[in-house]
């Protein structure tokens, strides 16, 4: 059944601010287990879109449902499954790394012998041995992305989603951070990021690319360029943001 | 100087644009100005009592009828037994029970003095103080209608004249104080708040490493709030001239110049306050928790500084509301000039200083 | 359950690693407690007096000396004319002054009454009144020896009707103040602190970004709130405790009713007001915005909730929109239960006014609290 295999199924989406469609009746599937990318400039209305998928925003009309369930009625159900990481650093700065991995665990349920398995496989991971105790807010930027996106996986969601997790990091830790992003790929955890570096893009199983509040483009990024005779997605982004 | 302007002109926006707090920052003042200045009043109006009349005779009826046309008190219980006050008290229901001894009446008749106790629930000591002065001068009225065939010699009679405020109106000690109480507030959290707001956002190193010198940044923040108290400020003098008729028998431009100078000294206070705290939690806390009840209480607001004890008048020497509170009551009240408030004014000038090379201080040994 | 726990644990340490906010929260308070109590009165002591004195005979000198020896009085100076006693008073330097006339003396024996100028800064009009009693008093008693001197040499004189009204002043002998002012203080500084922490609380995450992250979460709604609230609480019920060992160390306030009860008050008593910060929270969008609303709402509870000034007095608009006031029944609660010993029943009325309070305030914090936009 090719319907039980799309994590997130949205058809004709939309949310308006007043008049102001920020996002415009969008459609797209997402498969389990995929990188999906989610593009587009500043203002295209692609976190708009990710919030009605998380569950902290509702749609002005539309149906869509993530892992099954319905994004109007059943969004705490939807909430047990998906784990999210904010384009704003959203751990907190005056709790030590422990201190931060033993709440989110705690809020999503995990028991303590999980809670402290899991802090253990993350901190070695990452790491982070030598500053489990220190404040968050003392961490480089990088080591705080990597954190959060690790505290986004720790009750093993379904569905993960990264809101823009590269931003103002540097080209080696965004490398590091595309590994860890396969790796959870690779253990089955969909992705759903977005993105305005398109060379991250091209780390993705599909792309769509979002142009005020509508959904202009949508395949692999090898398809993307083959149709719009490209050599980067750079510069097919640039033709459809373009118009 | 251009840049300045800029600067400034940037801090406007960020003013306006944010409607919720501009409405906060304007309704609220007039708000608690109009409700503080019908409703506070420390006048004893309309206090419950109760009455125990073991006489009940000619004599106690007609106190009893006297006491009850008074606009201080209202007899909302009549009870028949001692033991009832205990219980009556305890629920709060009155302030005082009247009580009458037996014989009342023929006491006052055959012996020419009779008893009348005031019981009162002294929790509140200046209730109960004024409740029962207030009652034995009813009773003193009563007895000198009795005795009025009966000639007294010898009497110096004093002819009270209520200077400044002759009908004794609450609201010309209130408005001074709410007044103040609402711009040093409003004032010392606004700068505060906003300061170090730009810290914890990040974007205060950006202006510190702007060309603006960081004096400039300071000023250029705190200018857009000088100008929003003196449109409180002025908003409130209206309001207590042409709603509560308080009248401004001095120089309206002296209170204006003053009120300047005060609005100055608690904004350079919430620069202060905003160079020692690091998040805005904290700069809100200090100046809300740290500035408010001292300033209610300390200023001569609502409790004359005159009764304190010692140190506490001498504390009450560093708020600075308590000279402004004694400057506006000056020159609205007692038509004073300059030369009375001079003293006062030094004062408000000396501390505004200080607290501006406080913080200067402070910022320099952080830019270090 | 476990979920909570985990939230109350991150708001404590959070608190108790705020360095800065530790003093403003358990040591601020607790001084002003110690400090303000004594500041609050209303006795009119030191009365800063002058006098002119235009006739200078032995009766004037008489007359002022009964104010030299009153303990209210400080005679400070005697005015050469009218003037100069006026202009001091405009300076603020004299409270009242007296002005006795040329030929005081004289007058008095020939027509055996004169009236005397009696002048009192009235700016103040509460300490404007006490003071004119007092003054009355002094010159009455002044009286009172000049007519019984004259009954020992006449007897043909009549007796005067006289009405003793005698004041029993029950709960507060004494009438201190501080002990009056001590619980009310107490009172304010409790929900100052409660009102201000919770209120910030939330829209500091809300400013700061975590609180996305807690929505993305399946966690329930009530859960977190209470998690949130419960240590501002337990803060709340510490300072109560901290200020009673206060009052009753320092102070030495009574405690004549039961402890549980004021307690089990206070208990409901701060859900109101976690109610209400929680509930300026969520119609706020930064911590400066809820600041401002609480502070309004702070200073209106303040001046009206009859701490320092009755409510009886007020207009009778004014008296119904005390019923509103948080701090109103609290005040009057806990002087109650400390001072008159009031017991359950006595103070059911307004107790159960309180917890009506309590629920209709966190039904509605509750209710307008989003996970969603």
């Amino acid at each position: 059944m090719m319907k039980d295999n799309n994590v997130i199924q949205v058809e004709n989406l939309s949310k308006l601010f007043g008049d102001f469609a920020a996002v415009n009746q969008i459609s797209f599937q997402v498969k389990a287990g995929e990188i999906f990318g989610f593009l587009g400039a500043n203002g295209a209305g692609k976190t708009t879109a990710m919030k009605m998928l998380i569950g902290i925003s509702s749609p002005t009309s539309g149906k869509a449902t993530v892992a099954g369930f319905d994004v109007y009625k059943e969004t705490e159900s939807i909430k047990k499954n998906i784990g999210y990481m904010s384009q704003k650093f959203a751990l907190y700065d005056d709790l030590t790394v422990k201190e931060n991995i033993t709440f989110f665990g705690g809020i999503y349920g995990l028991s303590k012998k999980q809670i402290e398995h899991k802090r253990r496989e993350l901190v070695e991971e990452l790491g982070l041995q030598e500053v489990t105790n220190s404040l968050v807010a003392s961490l480089p930027l990088g080591w705080k992305q990597k954190l959060a996106f690790s505290v986004s996986l720790l009750h093993e969601p379904k569905i993960v989603f990264l809101d823009e997790p590269t931003g103002g990091v540097d080209p080696i830790t965004r490398r590091q951070f595309w590994e860890m992003i396969y790796k959870a790929a690779h253990n089955g955890t969909t992705i759903f990021v977005t993105t305005h570096y398109m060379d991250e893009a091209e780390y993705c199983d599909r792309v769509s690319i979002m142009v005020d509040g509508k959904i202009e483009a949508l395949d692999t990024p090898k398809k993307l360029k083959e149709h719009y005779k490209t050599d980067t997605m750079n510069d097919v982004f640039l033709k459809l943001a373009r118009g | 100087m251009k840049r300045f302007v800029g600067f400034v002109r940037k801090e406007f926006y960020h003013i306006f644009r944010d409607k919720r707090s501009l409405f906060i920052l304007f309704g609220m003042p007039i708000a608690q100005i109009l409700l503080f200045g019908f409703a506070i009043t420390n006048e004893i109006n309309n206090v419950d009592i109760a009455i125990l009349d073991q006489a009940n005779d000619v004599a106690s009826k007609e106190i009893i009828n006297k006491i009850a046309a008074s606009k201080h008190f209202s007899i909302v219980d009549i009870i028949q037994q001692e033991s009832s006050i205990e219980s009556i008290f305890k629920k709060g229901k009155v302030k005082a029970v009247l009580q009458f001894e037996n014989n009342f009446g023929n006491n006052l008749i055959k012996e020419k003095q009779a008893n009348v106790q005031v019981l009162t629930d002294a929790t509140d000591p200046n209730m109960a103080s004024t409740i029962s002065n207030y009652i034995s001068s009813i009773l003193k009225k009563y007895q000198q209608e009795l005795n009025e065939n009966i000639s007294i010699d010898y009497q110096i009679i004093p002819q009270s004249r209520m200077v400044y405020n002759a009908e004794l109106k609450s609201v010309y000690m209130f408005v001074p104080g709410v007044m103040t109480v609402i711009l040093m507030l409003v004032s010392a959290m606004m700068t505060s708040i906003s300061i170090t707001r730009e810290k914890e956002q990040g974007t205060m190193e950006i202006l510190l490493v702007s060309p603006l010198k960081p004096f400039q940044v300071i000023i250029g923040k705190v200018f857009p709030y000088i100008f929003l108290s003196v449109i409180n400020a002025v908003v409130i003098v209206l309001l207590s001239i042409f709603v509560f008729n308080v009248p401004v028998n001095g120089s309206l431009f002296l209170l204006g110049i003053e009120s300047v100078l005060f609005i100055i000294t608690s904004l350079a206070l919430g620069i202060l306050i905003s160079t020692i705290s690091a998040t805005q939690q904290t700069a809100m806390m200090i100046s809300l928790m740290g500035l408010m009840l001292p300033t209610i209480l300390l200023s001569g607001f609502i409790f004359p500084i005159s009764s304190m004890p010692l140190p506490l008048q001498v504390i009450s020497n560093i708020i600075p509301a308590k000279w402004f509170i004694i400057i506006v009551k000056g020159i609205m009240l007692k038509g004073i000039g300059i030369g009375f408030v001079l003293k006062e004014t030094l004062i408000l000038l000396l501390m505004t200083l200080l607290f501006i090379g406080v913080s200067v201080k402070k910022y320099k040994i952080r830019l270090e | 359950m476990k979920i909570i726990l985990y939230i109350i644990k991150k708001e404590f340490k959070q608190i108790f690693r705020n360095k800065g906010m530790l003093p403003i929260i358990f040591i601020l308070p607790l001084l002003q407690l110690v400090i303000l109590s004594n500041a609050a009165t209303y006795e009119i002591k030191n009365i800063q007096f002058g006098y002119v004195d235009a006739d200078n005979s032995s009766t004037s000198r008489e007359l002022i000396e009964q104010f030299e020896a009153s303990t209210y009085f400080n005679v400070s100076e005697k005015f050469p004319s009218e003037k100069e006693a006026s202009q001091a008073m405009q300076e603020g330097t004299i409270d009242a002054y007296l002005n006795i006339p040329t030929h005081f003396e004289r007058d008095l024996q020939k027509d055996k009454t004169k009236g005397i100028g009696v002048f009192i800064d009235a700016i103040d009009g509460s300490a404007a009144g006490v003071i004119n009693v007092y003054i009355t008093q002094i010159i009455q008693n002044y009286n009172k020896n000049i007519v019984a001197d004259l009954i020992q040499i006449s007897d043909t004189v009549q007796k005067p009707n006289s009405i003793e009204s005698i004041p029993l002043f029950w709960y507060n002998q004494t009438l201190n103040y501080k002990t009056f002012m001590v619980p009310g203080i107490l009172v304010l500084l409790v929900t100052m602190i409660t009102l201000f922490l919770s209120g910030m609380n939330i829209v500091r995450e809300k400013e700061i970004g975590t609180l996305e992250q807690i929505n993305v979460t399946p966690i329930r709604k009530s859960h977190f709130i209470i998690g949130k609230l419960f240590p501002f609480w337990i803060i709340g019920m510490g300072l109560l405790t901290i200020g009673l060992i206060l009052a009753k160390v320092i102070f030495n306030t009574p405690m004549l009713g039961n402890l549980g009860l004021l307690y089990a008050y206070t208990s409901v008593y701060i859900l109101v007001i976690l109610g209400m910060g929680l509930f300026i929270s969520n119609f706020t969008d930064t911590q400066q915005q809820a600041m401002f609303i609480a502070w309004f709402f702070i200073v209106i509870f303040i001046l009206m909730s009859g701490l320092f000034t009755p409510i009886e007095s007020m207009p009778k608009w004014a008296q119904i929109l005390t019923e509103f006031n948080p701090i109103k029944y609290f005040v009057e609660i806990i002087r109650m239960v400390m001072l008159k010993g009031s017991g359950f029943v006595d103070i059911f009325p307004l107790a159960i006014k309180t917890l009506a309070y309590a629920i209709v305030m966190n039904s509605l914090a509750v209710w307008s609290y989003k996970k969603t936009t």
